[in-house]
């Protein structure tokens, strides 16, 4: 059979040619009917099932007892303060990685150096490793059996089952959403921009500032987006350093967990609710912004 | 060129900024942390704002008291990682034990420092099965019939599990008349049928009644009266078996916390009142049955169900019975095998 198909290619070759030559063009992206409304219907009854389903329940079962009900929830204390924690830990969180992301992405995507290889896997860990392991790291390395965990807390410093431990856990799971955008980007572009701006007289910040920073702003953007969802979603991690004190160390995904347990259905959909709102306001705003830009491309000339 | 760089920096701004929203705490002059476990969400949701009002009109100060929930042993291990526990409330005394030794943050003897070793309320476990009890579960020797899946926590990490499987224990010694091989067989056989180990017993609750999986829930007296309450009684229906087991939640003071924080007086008055006539009827309008019954309206009373009640000291106490019953290969490893 393998000797068979080894002496075969050529005549495979003339047979294909001849087909070929038989076969009238085609548009390459042009089906036939039926073949349209199948591979349409597909993607629409996919689209159905995993992604407007889902959010349709989740509201409706938050407006089950009508939006009173749905907004008294959210008005609750705990929920409330879980809101506000939730939102403080996207914003410690989503700069610091803002910050650490377009640093590392910089100097894997424009240098050469030892330990590069490394140093990449490195920042790929928390994508590679299970959020439970993330938190349960924090545990090693906070808790009262480790060995930072006593000194700190003799400082009066209390991570673990703290916010601190909240923020550190999660900027620990969102750590590779920029680095992760921008390195292929920047690779991608290479160094030429900036060693023509360094040879005419550009310093390093400039360089950075007026050739960089533009060419990556949209992988920019879309690493911060990503993680601004992740840090306000995540649950795994944040659920082993939480230690749940209401009111104090709850996220909003922590919380709905919380309500779920506690038979109280509508109030959980409702915070899930308002996280889902949260996703979708991040998203518009991305569009909304894409559309600005759009707009200064068009009247900025030469650009 | 500017406009870009300006619009970046905004957009990154909106993102940051669009989140801000006042961090408001409620400062009370005191707060209390009270890690608990699974099923006792409702009743310190009501014992704590009793304990509240009792404090500010004897004392004058307002506590605020903070309840965390999960599965017991994974509560334990919370406290000994370091969560500031004032006072703990959990499922059983192997756990309390476990802090104690494994943290020094407990006294060692803090069995004792309380009435009725420790434990304000006790209870048992019942069988929740569906309406009509379809499978005719009548007590725990029809668990092993054909076909029917029993849905319990995981004890490894649930105290409602290692009553429930101490429980089947000692049903089965009963009635194989001590013979410990077979005993262990007939719990090991239980165990076969069970599709899901959740990890705490909210979580067998919901998987049973929520998510529809299983015919009989093994459950904590008061988890299967409050899921008939919450989730309605044309549904589910209870199956008392002719033999139980006392399970004796126990409720401690973290010492080392408490003298850290300089809680020690309201923290122990926490636990007291528990068995002063105003938490032993909330305790029992939880369906947790009351320590000092003589306290308690006799109406709530009768919604207890009599039963024969074995005791942990019958099988040697929690210190022989959890490290021989839940201790690395000890009898539930050599027992559960998953997928069989």
């Amino acid at each position: 059979m393998a000797v068979d198909a080894a002496m075969k290619p050529s005549a495979l070759a003339l047979s294909a040619a001849k087909e070929e030559r038989v076969r009238p063009f085609r548009d390459p992206t042009s089906e036939s009917l039926p073949v349209k409304i199948l591979l349409i219907a597909l993607a629409a009854a996919f689209l159905a099932l995993v992604l407007f389903l889902p959010l349709y329940a989740v509201f409706s079962e938050a407006l089950r007892k009508g939006l009173d009900a749905a907004l008294l929830a959210i008005a609750d204390h705990d929920a409330l303060s879980a809101v506000s924690l939730t939102l403080l830990v996207a914003v410690i969180a989503v700069p610091f990685n803002l910050v650490f992301g377009v640093a590392a992405a910089w100097a894997i995507a424009k240098f050469e150096f030892k330990g590069k290889a490394f140093l990449t896997t490195l920042i790929d860990l928390p994508f590679s490793v299970s959020p439970v392991i993330a938190g349960l790291v924090y545990i090693l390395l906070f808790g009262a059996g480790s060995f930072l965990g006593p000194v700190l807390e003799s400082w009066g410093a209390q991570v673990l089952f703290a916010v601190p431990g909240v923020v550190l856990a999660t900027i620990f799971v969102t750590f590779p959403f920029v680095a992760r955008e921008l390195i292929p980007l920047m690779q991608h572009q290479g160094t030429g921009d900036e060693e023509a701006a360094l040879s005419l007289g550009a310093s390093g910040w400039q360089t950075f500032w007026y050739v960089t920073l533009p060419n990556i702003k949209w992988g920019l953007l879309y690493g911060v987006l990503l993680c601004n969802a992740r840090a306000m979603g995540e649950f795994g991690a944040v659920s082993v350093v939480s230690g749940r004190l209401r009111g104090e160390t709850v996220t909003m995904p922590l919380q709905v967990e919380i309500l779920y347990n506690e038979y109280n259905y509508v109030a959980a959909f409702a915070v899930a609710a308002l996280l889902a709102l949260l996703a979708l306001v991040t998203l518009v705003l991305k569009a909304l912004l894409e559309r600005v830009y759009s707009r200064d491309h068009a009247l900025t000339p030469g650009h | 060129m500017n406009s870009n760089r300006r619009s970046l920096i905004a957009a990154t701004l909106l993102v940051a900024g669009m989140q801000f929203a006042p961090l408001g705490a409620a400062y009370a002059d005191t707060s209390l942390i009270n890690v608990s476990y699974d099923p006792t969400r409702e009743l310190y949701r009501a014992f704590n704002a009793a304990f509240a009002k009792y404090w500010k009109d004897t004392k004058g100060e307002t506590v605020r008291i903070q309840n965390t929930h999960s599965g017991s042993g994974q509560q334990a291990r919370a406290v000994i990682d370091g969560l500031d526990a004032d006072v703990v409330t959990l499922a059983l005394e192997a756990d309390i034990n476990a802090i104690a030794e494994k943290s020094g943050k407990i006294r060692k003897d803090w069995r004792g420092t309380l009435a009725h070793n420790n434990a304000p309320y006790t209870s048992t476990i019942v069988f929740l099965v569906r309406k009509g009890n379809p499978k005719g579960l009548k007590d725990w020797g029809d668990l092993t019939k054909d076909g029917v899946e029993v849905i319990t926590p995981n004890p490894k990490s649930s105290g409602g599990a290692r009553w429930n499987l101490l429980a089947a224990w000692a049903w089965g010694l009963k009635n194989y008349g001590g013979d410990v091989e077979k005993t262990k067989a007939f719990v090991g056989d239980i165990y076969r049928h069970v599709p899901v180990l959740d990890s705490g017993a909210r979580g067998s609750t919901t998987t049973f009644v929520q998510r529809g999986i299983g015919d009989v829930l093994l459950a904590w007296e008061n988890e299967a009266f409050l899921a008939i309450e919450e989730l309605g009684p044309d549904a589910f229906e209870i199956v008392v078996p002719s033999l139980s087991i006392l399970a004796e939640p126990p409720v401690a003071v973290v010492d080392q916390v408490v003298d850290k924080k300089g809680t020690r007086e309201v923290a122990t008055a926490y636990l007291q009142y528990l068995y002063s006539k105003e938490g032993q009827n909330i305790a029992a309008k939880n369906y947790y049955r009351p320590s000092e019954p003589e306290l308690v309206d006799p109406d709530l009373l009768k919604r207890f169900p009599k039963l024969e009640l074995a005791t942990i000291d019958q099988l040697g106490g929690w210190a022989k019975v959890q490290p021989e019953f839940f201790g690395d290969g000890g009898v539930f490893d050599q027992i559960y095998k998953p997928g069989k």
